[in-house]
């Protein structure tokens, strides 16, 4: 018996779906026969995906030290993830990988005071590095969490933010919104700007993921802050079918975002041409 | 080396055609492509080029990965089966045989693709030397020796004779199979026939480019050369370039509903489209001006950086001679500085 190709996913099953945003969910997904489908490292992604509706590439939100499950958070924005947000705890998903090259948790990052910048949706893949840094907390230095959305109802992981992360030792949570509203007393403003008010030291090494457009302000500001481009990693986005390297998708200049990276040291990102 | 009348041609098709699927030049409707021999069917080696390239044998057209079935909160995967009938590839030229080894690079890489894996190990190619290269060839800048392509076997159609010289363990195996047709031959039988090639060659306008001005290309350089702004200008993004090249593998991943389930295959699909890199948030290739640059840049500069220099393009000339707009890539290395 020849082994499956990569292409063939595994059957695995929703075993819960948290609401986080009025369009981001987050599921829980395991083998159809219980524990986590595969092993991962933060940053990585999988495919996920349901038979004749369509697959998609997806970052891996649950840090590695969860060994139960793995968890991705979703927002409603396509045929699939429409589709997802309507399917129900018990329900059966397709998943494949995991796919790409993590954040470097166990070598460049040990020891390091750490930055996490993110906005919307984007603390989904930097979520899995920042538990993965709490389970290991002796393994880093301070934690600095600067995270922005549109508004408050769109800040993902808000009970978990409130009662875990802000309580945890040597970590400063900072949150912002676009626009004023009721009931907000945090800071108004947008993410780059909020970061170069917050007085931060530029000796951490920083991991940032957003909108590609925040990513660009956010690398300006930290510049502007005196940090250099290659203390921090972001991780990109690019549509993805196979997930492998083939497909021929999601290249930016030589580099294939689904092999070469998601994860990227901002200096390398320079070097390549501006088509993310 | 061997040699066959030509007369017996059918009975080496034939012979073959026991044994295996052979593939090889059919004209049809006025177009000639590689198609499956039967007895009764006439091939068509007088055509330089098919329309379509046979890389299609090794990685079709359209190809289904699995059945998946949703059955109440259940689902079914039924991946489909990989290919195990051994095939020929009869007629292929020089530059299409580059072609699979440039392709080779991509799905043989790890992580290997299976399905495309077990079709390369079940598919066996000979190669057709090119009687007549046309003005539109350009092999020879990409090492190609249009009189001696390398593949499983080499094979002359010369005179009254098809010659066939086995290249590789597997091609041995394949003329071991037509030992009965078989007369002992030599190179020399050749020398004058490949010579008469090598001259039409060197009379060929595009057969000397110097590929020099692309070796060790800055990347951003030419990414964010001005060539690009207006080259692109005649483009309808129509994708004929793409489904035409022997070295394009991009592949779209589609399903097709067969209302018991779905079926997940993947198909062949062009950067030139605007929904290629189309995303939720938006589109990183907003015109057709970056769609187009990528094509090239990817043929010509992001390929050669991760393959040791070797550009993803063989000279075959089929984008020059089927651009509806009179655009292709020699127009384009030509802007880049290749002379």
């Amino acid at each position: 018996m020849c082994m499956p190709d990569t292409l063939i996913p595994e059957v695995g099953v929703i075993t819960s779906i948290r609401d986080e945003t009025p369009d981001v969910k987050t599921f829980c997904v395991t083998s159809a026969t219980g524990g986590k489908p595969f092993g991962h490292k933060p940053g990585q992604c999988a495919m996920l995906s349901v038979p004749g509706v369509g697959e998609a590439m997806f970052s891996i939100t649950s840090s590695p030290t969860n060994t139960l499950y793995m968890e991705f958070s979703v927002k409603r924005c396509g045929t699939l993830t429409d589709y997802m947000h309507t399917m129900q705890e018990g329900d059966g998903i397709t998943i494949r990988g995991p796919y790409g090259k993590p954040f470097p948790v166990d070598d460049v990052l040990r020891g390091q005071d750490l930055l996490f910048i993110a906005g919307g949706i984007g603390l989904a893949p930097v979520r899995s590095v920042i538990n993965y840094v709490f389970d290991k907390r002796e393994d880093y230095g301070s934690v600095d969490i600067v995270y922005g959305s549109r508004s408050a109802g769109d800040l993902v992981f808000r009970p978990e933010i409130e009662d875990t992360w802000r309580s945890r030792p040597r970590t400063n949570v900072y949150l912002t919104i676009d626009r004023p509203e009721e009931g907000w007393s945090g800071n108004v403003g947008f993410v780059p700007a909020y970061l170069g008010s917050l007085g931060l030291g530029c000796d951490k090494t920083v991991i940032v993921c957003g909108p590609p457009v925040m990513i660009k302000f956010v690398l300006e500001e930290l510049v502007k802050l005196g940090f250099k481009k290659q203390q921090i990693y972001t991780t990109l986005e690019l549509r993805m079918k196979c997930g492998i390297g083939k497909c021929g998708r999601c290249n930016i200049g030589s580099k294939l975002v689904c092999k070469d990276g998601p994860v990227f040291r901002c200096d390398e990102v320079d070097e390549l041409p501006d088509e993310y | 080396m061997y040699k066959v009348s030509a007369t017996q041609l059918t009975d080496v098709l034939n012979t073959l055609a026991g044994t295996m699927d052979v593939f090889l030049p059919i004209r049809k409707d006025g177009q000639t492509n590689f198609g499956l021999y039967a007895e009764g069917v006439q091939a068509d080696f007088d055509t330089l080029k098919t329309v379509k390239p046979p890389k299609e044998f090794f990685l079709p057209q359209s190809e289904s990965l699995y059945k998946g079935v949703v059955d109440g909160k259940d689902i079914h995967i039924e991946p489909a089966a990989f290919a195990d009938r051994p095939f020929v590839v009869f007629g292929m030229r020089g530059c299409d045989v580059l072609g699979m080894e440039i392709l080779d690079k991509v799905y043989l890489g790890e992580p290997v693709d299976r399905f495309y894996e077990a079709r390369r190990g079940h598919g066996c190619v000979v190669a057709l030397a090119c009687g007549r290269p046309a003005s539109t060839c350009f092999c020879k800048p990409f090492g190609v020796d249009a009189s001696d392509p390398q593949a499983d076997v080499t094979a002359w159609l010369c005179g009254q004779y098809l010659y066939l010289e086995p290249v590789t363990e597997r091609g041995r195996q394949l003329t071991h199979k037509l030992e009965p047709f078989l007369q002992d031959a030599d190179a020399e039988d050749v020398a004058e026939y490949r010579q008469e090639i090598r001259e039409r060659l060197e009379a060929l306008p595009y057969n000397n480019l110097s590929l020099d001005a692309l070796k060790d290309a800055d990347m951003l350089e030419v990414f964010n050369s001005p060539v690009w702004d207006s080259v692109c200008d005649a483009c309808i993004a129509c994708g004929t370039c793409s489904y035409v090249c022997p070295t394009c593998q991009c592949y779209d991943i589609k399903d097709y509903n067969t209302g018991d389930g779905a079926i997940r295959y993947r198909t062949w699909d062009s950067c030139m489209y605007s929904d290629f890199t189309l995303m939720a948030h938006g589109n990183p290739r907003k015109t057709q001006k970056e769609r187009f640059r990528q094509r090239f840049m990817h043929k010509l500069v992001y390929h050669p950086s991760t393959a040791g220099g070797q550009l993803s393009c063989v000279g075959c000339g089929r984008c020059v001679n089927k651009c509806p707009s009179s655009l292709n890539i020699v127009k384009i290395m030509k802007s880049l500085g290749v002379s």
